[in-house]
């Protein structure tokens, strides 16, 4: 019954193990598999070539068929590993295959064709990374325009959000005047209003102020984001005002103190919702499907989405691109995780 | 340096009146200290000359000259605010530097200055920290030298050694007065600890629920104090407080019946037009007398021998509190009955409405 | 913190501000002028600006033009150009014969995309505070490495929803990983995301699986905030464990708990993106929710009517105004307990 009781009240103790350990790590270890197996199994799948992507069942390493060009051969040709009727093993290139019967050379003496039976070869292969995964929706398809625009998106997007949240929390929570608190019932009130009970005339919005088809279009709208305000403003709460007193009284301007004073002072804060605010545009995704109807303009996110439904869809580049989409991400969760899980912790936005 | 004048200043949050028709005259040079209970309204009379709030009715000038509406960055003066209010984010040249930067000062002139300030207040070797990895007392000279690096023509002083504890508040409190001293600025301080004002002031200004109680020097208050609260409030420990009678007034002198002590006369007419007083003592000014003396019975709750002195704490015969500072070491213990005499000099008057009554007393 | 991420963001900072530095100078001296001029009130006003310019014109000028958009009809984009219907769009998304048979409705996909919502809210909210309750539990367990293991659950909750969609749908294909596990367990390959009744079921297991770790955070957060002293009055009573989960760790937890019901409930109903791009809505319509439906009438499908769109998601907004007032007041309940104003 402790034992029960370790468990639901965070002690361990004792030397046996218990039920609740085994659960615990039946849980964690269960956990580690299913919420990073996806993210790496995909990772791992990029590295393949068409051919091995559709092989089933799946190797775990990309594997790809050695090629050798033979003399008198236009074209390279898959090596195998063959058994001759003798027994004597071979490593023989194949020409051509017809029905169960394979036609083959040898790459050191490519004259003499050696028929074989295709259940005694078995495809001579390497490891090898498949890079032009990469490298050509990057140069040859639009990924890299792609990229560039979500690139842009989430600098500015998250620098005007920075700065006009960080100001009006300024004013919110160190100036009184009237209709200070309409305002932030306004602010309130909006915490969450979605996009998507708006998009229809936001739409309209956007559209008859020329910025449809235009990455603005998309920035623009997720900027005033009042969670950003409320939580700076709750931070900016905590400054006390003898701070601003003081820098009055040093001949400061009301510009300066914000600038000079509260703003190096909410820092924490603005850190945390930089990285908020860079996670969150990155991975927009409905409202700049809607705003961008070409091409070039499309984010990472529509890009990626626009392949992947195609009809034909070609997985090794989709894989490739989703891991491209996702490295910003992982590496924001690598350097700062611990900033945003204190960061939800703490103000529980996500 | 400058003189300070406040007249009919009154201060509203809304409906709540905290400061009524202040009238203050404020001498070149002067260490002026504002004393009160939290809640008297002397931090706000102090930030309405500092120019951070905006008086509701009255002006405020400085050397003649109205400065009601001038923002409190040109007002010429420096504030050291209770919690210091040291930028964090800034190190201590950054702090000090930051109001003349504000001023366009000349890069040389800044430097000039903050070495000088730093000499003065032995902060030269944390000149590059930040307020964050400095001691409390180093906090508070900082400051201070933010405040005296812009040359102020008065300094404003709010609660400054309050974060600090019982020993550096001591030495700090003479600091002060030696910088007082050698500095010769006006200065204004505000407190809530009467010895700090007794110690520090040129004069005390006490206020209490938004009035000026009494203004006068440290020894005017504590030898004359206008009115209850001013003689409660002044002088540690407090002034003990009996009710007492008026008897007859024979050949202009008033008999005064003290509730278990024999009578005494005072020569105050006016003390005549009174049915019922309080009488003030001063615990210092009281002498342990035998029984037959004729003395204050009183007994005895609480016996404080603190070698120097004596503390007892007492009741007299209708159950007031009766406090005793005696001299020296005294053979007194909790339930015995004592008996208590002063010197009728030292014995204050106050009437029903709490004001002092002038007299001269006789036993 | 440590020390390489400090340097890391002041690095960061250091290259934003340098030119945000020069400009924060050079508009102080006309902001002073302002400053002189209208006094703090004209300054809070400047602050504010910015924001509020962006905010009303992008987030409450919509929404209150929404209301008059969703009386209007045909195709205009413009809300001059449209022909004002009254409560038309209403009645057409409320004309049926049965509200439980979407097909017995003038707009079926309306309500197939209702109880479609309907059933995830239910079931993925449950799982989801189920899982992400048992997780918090356990990684308040005394546990070598607890930083590791958050983060392992949190992972999945910055992917992008396109990510999780896309990193789900190869696993869940055909001839994916899923199926090549159940193939060398003995068991026959399925269609995961074929089949209508596995669609929805994976529609809600990915949802879970890129959010969970998000709500376990804030669960963590709180069960680490009840004093351990309870725990060990409550052991020195000699109290049963069981009775002291039920009795110490429930109650105080329940606030925590509220929050994230609520903020669940929420974003389930307003489920898109990641279910968007791993089934599309399909097969056929088992996987179409609201959010969907709304893109789609307003701006993806050839029967576009802009009009019905913003009826169905003023009906949407409704439905979250309620959520989101009992979250305030939840909110409320909650500072009033600990003693916040």
């Amino acid at each position: 019954m402790s034992r029960i009781s370790a468990f639901l009240l965070r002690r361990r103790g004792g030397e046996r193990w218990h039920w609740t350990d085994v659960f615990t790590w039946f849980w964690l270890i269960a956990g580690f598999l299913v919420m990073f197996g996806p993210a790496a199994w995909l990772v791992n799948s990029s590295f393949k070539t068409p051919a091995a992507l559709a092989e089933f069942p799946p190797t775990i390493l990309p594997y790809v068929t050695e090629l050798v060009t033979v003399e008198g051969y236009d074209q390279p040709l898959p090596l195998y590993r063959v058994t001759l009727e003798d027994g004597t093993e071979r490593v023989l290139a194949e020409v051509r295959r017809i029905g169960i019967v394979a036609q083959m050379v040898d790459p050191a003496d490519p004259a003499e064709v050696i028929r074989v039976n295709i259940n005694q070869r078995t495809p001579q292969r390497t490891v090898s990374f498949a890079t032009e995964n990469y490298v050509q929706p990057l140069v040859a398809n639009d990924f890299l325009r792609f990229l560039w625009n979500s690139v842009f998106v989430t600098v500015m997007a998250t620098i005007i959000t920075l700065l006009t949240n960080s100001m009006a929390a300024f004013a919110l929570s160190k100036y009184n005047f009237r209709g200070r608190s309409t305002v932030m019932m306004l602010v309130i009130a909006t915490l969450m209003v979605p996009l998507s009970v708006i998009i229809v005339p936001l739409y309209s919005v956007i559209s008859a102020m020329g910025l449809f088809n235009s990455l603005w279009g998309v920035i623009l709208p997720t900027v005033a984001t009042p969670t950003g305000v409320f939580m700076l403003r709750q931070y900016m709460l905590t400054i006390p005002d003898e701070l601003i007193d003081a820098a009055r009284m040093d001949k400061a301007s009301e510009w300066q103190i914000y600038w000079r004073i509260v703003l190096p002072l909410t820092a924490p804060a603005l850190a945390v919702l930089a990285i908020f605010s860079v996670v969150w545009r990155w991975n927009d995704f409905l409202w700049p499907l809607i705003v961008l109807s070409r091409r070039e303009l499309y984010t990472l996110q529509v890009g990626l989405n626009t392949y992947a439904g195609e009809l034909n869809v070609q997985w090794h580049f989709i894989l490739a691109m989703t891991v491209v989409t996702m490295i910003p991400v992982v590496l924001v969760f690598i350097f700062l995780q611990r900033f945003i899980t204190t960061g939800i912790a703490g103000t529980g936005l996500k | 340096m400058s003189r300070i004048t406040l007249s009919k200043v009154a201060k509203a949050f809304g409906a709540v009146k905290v400061l009524h028709d202040v009238d203050l005259d404020i001498a070149e040079g002067e260490l002026i200290v504002f004393v009160g209970p939290s809640g008297c309204g002397k931090s706000t009379l102090l930030r309405l000359i500092a120019g951070l709030d905006q008086p509701t009715t009255g002006t405020i000038s400085i050397d003649g000259k109205d400065v009601t509406r001038v923002a409190a960055a040109d007002r010429g003066l420096a504030m050291v605010f209770q919690s210091y209010a040291l930028y964090p984010h800034m190190t201590v040249r950054q702090n000090l530097a930051f109001g003349l930067e504000n001023a366009r000062m000349p890069r040389a002139e800044i430097d000039q200055r903050i070495t000088e300030a730093a000499r003065m207040l032995d902060i030269a070797p944390y000149l590059a920290r930040r307020p964050g990895q400095l001691s409390g007392g180093q906090r508070q000279r900082v400051a201070i030298g933010r405040a005296i690096v812009r040359n102020p023509t008065a300094f404003l002083l709010d609660e400054p050694l309050s974060n600090l504890d019982a020993e550096l508040r001591i030495s700090t409190r003479a600091e002060l007065a030696a910088l007082h001293e050698r500095l010769s600025a006006t200065m204004i301080y505000v407190t809530h600890d009467q010895t700090e004002a007794m110690t520090l002031a040129d004069r005390i200004v006490v206020l209490r629920a938004g009035r000026i109680e009494q203004v006068g020097s440290p020894l005017e208050l504590y030898n004359t104090p206008t009115n209850l609260f001013v003689a409660g409030f002044i002088g540690a420990p407090r002034m003990n407080f009996l009710p007492a009678k008026i008897g007859e007034t024979r050949a202009g002198k008033t008999a005064i019946r003290l509730e278990g002590a024999g009578p005494l006369e005072v020569q105050a007419a006016s003390a005549a037009a009174h049915g019922e007083v309080t009488v003030g003592l001063r615990p210092h000014h009281l002498r342990l007398v035998s029984d037959g003396e004729g003395g204050i019975p009183a007994q005895v709750k609480l016996v404080e021998a603190l070698g120097s002195e004596t503390v007892v704490h007492t009741t007299t015969a209708n159950g007031d509190g009766m406090l005793a500072v005696l001299g020296g070491q005294h053979k007194v213990s909790a339930g015995e009955t004592v008996h208590f005499r002063f010197d009728a000099a030292d014995l204050h008057l106050f009437g029903v409405d709490g004001l002092r009554i002038e007299a001269v007393t006789t036993p | 913190m440590d020390k390489p991420n400090n340097r890391l963001i002041s690095l960061g900072g250091a290259a934003i501000a340098a030119p945000l530095g020069w400009l924060a100078r050079a508009i102080d001296p006309p902001l002073r002028a302002l400053q002189k001029l209208g006094g703090t009130n004209a300054m809070a006003a400047f602050f504010l600006a910015p924001n509020m310019l962006i905010f009303g014109v992008f987030v409450l000028f919509p929404l209150l033009v929404n209301i008059v958009y969703s009386m209007t009809g045909g195709n205009a984009l413009f809300l001059t150009n449209r022909t004002f219907v009254g409560l038309d769009q209403y009645e057409r998304l409320f004309s049926c014969a049965n509200y439980l048979d979407p097909r017995s409705c003038r707009e079926d996909l309306f309500w197939t995309a209702v109880w479609n919502t309907a059933w995830f809210v239910v079931l993925q909210v449950t799982l989801m505070v189920g899982v992400a309750l048992v997780t918090a539990l356990i990684l308040n367990r005394e546990l070598k490495a607890r930083g590791f293991w958050r983060a392992v659950f949190f992972f999945p909750v910055l992917l992008s929803p396109v990510v999780v969609g896309l990193i789900w749908r190869w696993i869940l294909q055909r001839e994916g990983l899923l199926n090549f596990m159940l193939y060398s367990a003995g068991g026959e390959p399925v269609n995961w995301l074929v089949e209508r009744d596995w669609a929805f079921f994976w529609a809600i297991t990915v949802s879970v699986w890129a959010h969970m770790g998000f709500y376990a955070l804030i669960l963590l957060a709180g069960l680490q905030a009840i004093p351990k002293d309870l725990y060990e009055a409550a052991e020195m009573d000699g109290t049963r464990p069981v009775r002291v989960f039920w009795r110490i760790t429930l109650p105080l937890l329940m606030p925590n708990l509220l929050v994230v019901l609520v903020l669940t409930l929420i974003r389930a109903v307003q489920i898109f993106d990641e279910v968007y791009v791993l089934t599309g809505g399909g097969p056929g319509t088992s996987t179409l929710f609201i959010t969907q439906y709304i893109y789609e009438i307003g701006f993806a499908s050839h029967l576009r009517n802009p009009g019905l769109a913003s009826a169905a998601s003023i009906l949407m907004g409704l439905v979250l105004i309620v959520l989101t007032l009992f979250q305030l007041g939840v909110a409320r309940r909650n500072d009033r307990r600990s003693g916040k104003t």
